[in-house]
């Protein structure tokens, strides 16, 4: 779960990070108080759950708390990196004298957490040269020690007060990232002024499958309504922009299936992983998730294992008895009981694929 | 021969008297694992089947050899029963739990290492030797043995691929989930070391998926193999940023994507499957099944 910037910056400030003054508000009159509540300089940026705010006119400079209403009334409302600004966070304008890089994340083949520093802030660290970005590996059960924060200063550059305040801010983040089970924080840019260093941006990922031990940090829901209704049942659920909806028993089947829709010249509606061993009932809602989203056909691909191919059939069954399915269902229905769920089909006027490929090249062509 | 875990591999299982450890046990019982042994805390010296319950893993391991567990335990318990089979010296852990929060997963991990204890998954189907044993939820009747050895991310995508495989006479040696996380304790690599050693093994198939680079790792590796490896990559279509499932099919910044895979297993010498059931012509190219 991704957090907004200013959630970030709130949860870093609580762990005694030094980050910029500054509010969240929704309206441009609030725009207006909070910059006189700050005073001199400020910067309106726009709350969204995506990188490159910049480049995509995310965010204002103002001198006035007059400026600072107009900067938020022209970003409110309308659409940075294709996502609606719903809110602004108004901040002290920093002096900048250097920009630095800093995150913690998880090397999954490392398997352990890497602290990955640059003195090349400001940018994407993808475009920085492997030279100068300093990784760190920490041990899972030591944490990260003073010591080692001190020799990342050292290979940094970082020396005196500065080096100081970096050591400090390395073990306070690690904190954050521990504490609160992060997948990533993220500091871009870290900037020094004068002596201090400010944390001007954060960019935090909480691990979804630890907030039900994780009460204390806010919810953000980026899914659509479509995927949090699967979701709320079970399902993974992602939308896509074509026109053949899926439905599928496992994470890796359902990409396949995708995948091999696109081999044939077809255009996926979504991926819908229905997961091994649902039954008749969340076979049944899954069909109606995929009904809402008014595809051209429905491709139903399932390899039975804890899946029982009879209960998969009768589900299908029910739903036609209880509504009218206005698209063709092309099903493919392999595995535990599959003759039976065969005969349901055809007992029913559904018709039974035996192989993946040739239901979604039949699926293809229904679309066309 | 086979990798990992044969008919002589005695068995327990964490979590045996529950909903999904009954119904696995029975079926793992049924396909002719030497389950030894369940593990449900308060329900010591009861029995399911004629199989004996104990309270702890050191229970067990007192009480007879246990070469490996299997993990049916839910996710915010899941660590804790990890800690305890890995710290009783069981070998061979494997975690069928999906949903276990990723920093623990990372302590499963490193303390497995720390104790020379193989861990296959979190979020795995398990592993099975074909006709030998089965530790884990695949479905019995799709396995037979044979000289192919098959390595995984992901489970049904597997079952796909067995069941292609099976259903034009070649069989399996030992068939391998790595598990869907982000954290596992297995990679590729580890799984190809062991398939390349093993005699029985004549080919591998490695199927993959979209996000992380554990197959470009595995392509450095194919290059120094002795034994011809089969690839298939799921997630060709899938637009960057979104999440496919699996917590690590993610295409982020670039990196992880369908071609680069392709292009890294290509150029270490391993057949490319452009669709799953093209797995079991591609082996017959590569090997002799006479």
């Amino acid at each position: 779960m991704k957090l907004f910037e200013y959630m970030g910056k709130d949860l870093f400030s609580r762990y005694g990070v030094d980050v910029p003054r500054g509010r969240m508000v929704s309206t441009p009159e609030e725009a207006v108080s909070a910059a006189k509540e700050i005073g001199g300089e400020v910067v309106v940026k726009s709350q969204i759950l995506s990188g490159k705010r910049g480049k995509g006119g995310g965010i204002l400079f103002a001198s006035t708390p007059k400026q600072a209403g107009e900067a938020a009334s022209k970003i409110l409302g309308g659409t940075v990196q294709g996502l609606v600004v719903e809110s602004v966070l108004v901040e002290e304008k920093i002096k900048i004298d250097k920009e630095l890089y800093l995150a913690i994340t998880i090397d999954g083949s490392a398997k352990k957490p890497v602290l990955i520093a640059s003195a090349s802030g400001g940018m994407d660290i993808e475009e920085v040269p492997e030279e100068n970005i300093v990784k760190y590996h920490i041990d899972v059960f030591h944490g990260l020690q003073a010591y080692a924060a001190r020799e990342i200063s050292r290979r940094m550059g970082l020396a005196g007060g500065i080096g100081k305040e970096f050591n400090r801010l390395l073990l306070l983040l690690y904190k954050v990232f521990k504490e609160k089970e992060a997948e990533l924080v993220e500091i871009n840019p870290l900037v020094i002024s004068g002596d201090r260093l400010i944390a001007a941006d954060a960019k935090v990922t909480i691990d979804d499958e630890a907030l039900f031990r994780q009460k204390d940090v806010p919810h953000v829901e980026e899914r659509t309504e479509a995927e949090q209704k699967a979701h709320a049942i079970g399902l993974s659920y992602v939308q896509l922009d074509g026109n053949i909806a899926v439905m599928a028993n496992g994470a890796g089947i359902t990409m396949g299936t995708l995948d091999i829709i696109q081999h044939y010249g077809g255009k996926a509606a979504n991926f819908l992983d229905a997961g091994g061993g649902t039954g008749k009932e969340g076979t049944a809602m899954a069909l109606e998730i995929l009904l809402s989203r008014k595809p051209r056909v429905i491709l139903i691909n399932i390899f039975g294992g804890i899946t029982r191919c009879d209960d998969v059939a009768n589900a299908l069954v029910q739903v036609k008895n209880e509504r009218d399915i206005p698209v063709p269902v092309i099903i493919r229905l392999v595995g535990t009981n599959e003759e039976l769920g065969v005969k349901i089909l055809q007992e029913n006027g559904f018709e039974a694929y035996k192989m993946m490929h040739e239901a979604a090249a039949k699926a293809v062509e229904l679309a066309r | 021969m086979a990798i990992i875990i044969d008919e002589n591999t005695n068995v327990i299982v964490q979590g045996a008297t529950g909903n999904q450890g009954k119904f696995h046990t029975r079926q793992m019982l049924a396909y002719g694992t030497k389950v030894v042994g369940g593990i449900s805390p308060g329900k010591g010296g009861q029995e399911l089947d004629g199989l004996k319950i104990y309270d702890t893993v050191s229970a067990a391991v007192e009480d007879q050899r246990v070469d490996a567990s299997c993990l049916f335990i839910p996710a915010p318990f899941a660590r804790d029963a990890a800690f305890e089979a890995i710290e009783a010296g069981v070998k061979v852990v494997v975690v069928i739990t999906e949903h276990i929060p990723l920093h623990d997963e990372m302590e499963i991990v490193n303390f497995a290492r720390q104790k020379g204890t193989t861990v296959i998954g979190p979020n795995t189907f398990g592993i099975v030797s074909s006709g030998k044993c089965k530790v884990g939820i695949p479905p019995n009747q799709f396995f037979i043995p044979g000289p192919v050895g098959i390595v995984a991310r992901s489970g049904t995508l597997t079952y796909e691929i067995v069941g292609n495989l099976t259903a034009s006479g070649i069989g399996q040696s030992t068939v391998l989930g790595l598990g869907g996380d982000r954290v596992v304790g297995m990679s590729f690599v580890d799984a190809l070391e062991k398939f390349d050693k093993d005699p029985y093994t004549k080919a591998v198939v490695l199927v993959g998926e979209i996000g992380g680079n554990q197959e470009e790792e595995a392509s450095e590796f194919i290059k120094k193999m002795a034994k011809p490896v089969v690839a298939y990559i799921a997630g060709k279509s899938a637009p960057p940023g979104k999440r496919m499932g699996h917590a690590g099919a993610i295409i982020e910044r670039g990196k992880g994507t369908f071609e680069g895979k392709v292009k890294a297993l290509k150029e270490a010498g391993a057949s490319i499957a452009a669709l799953p059931f093209e797995v079991p012509s591609l082996i017959r190219e590569r090997i002799d099944l006479a």
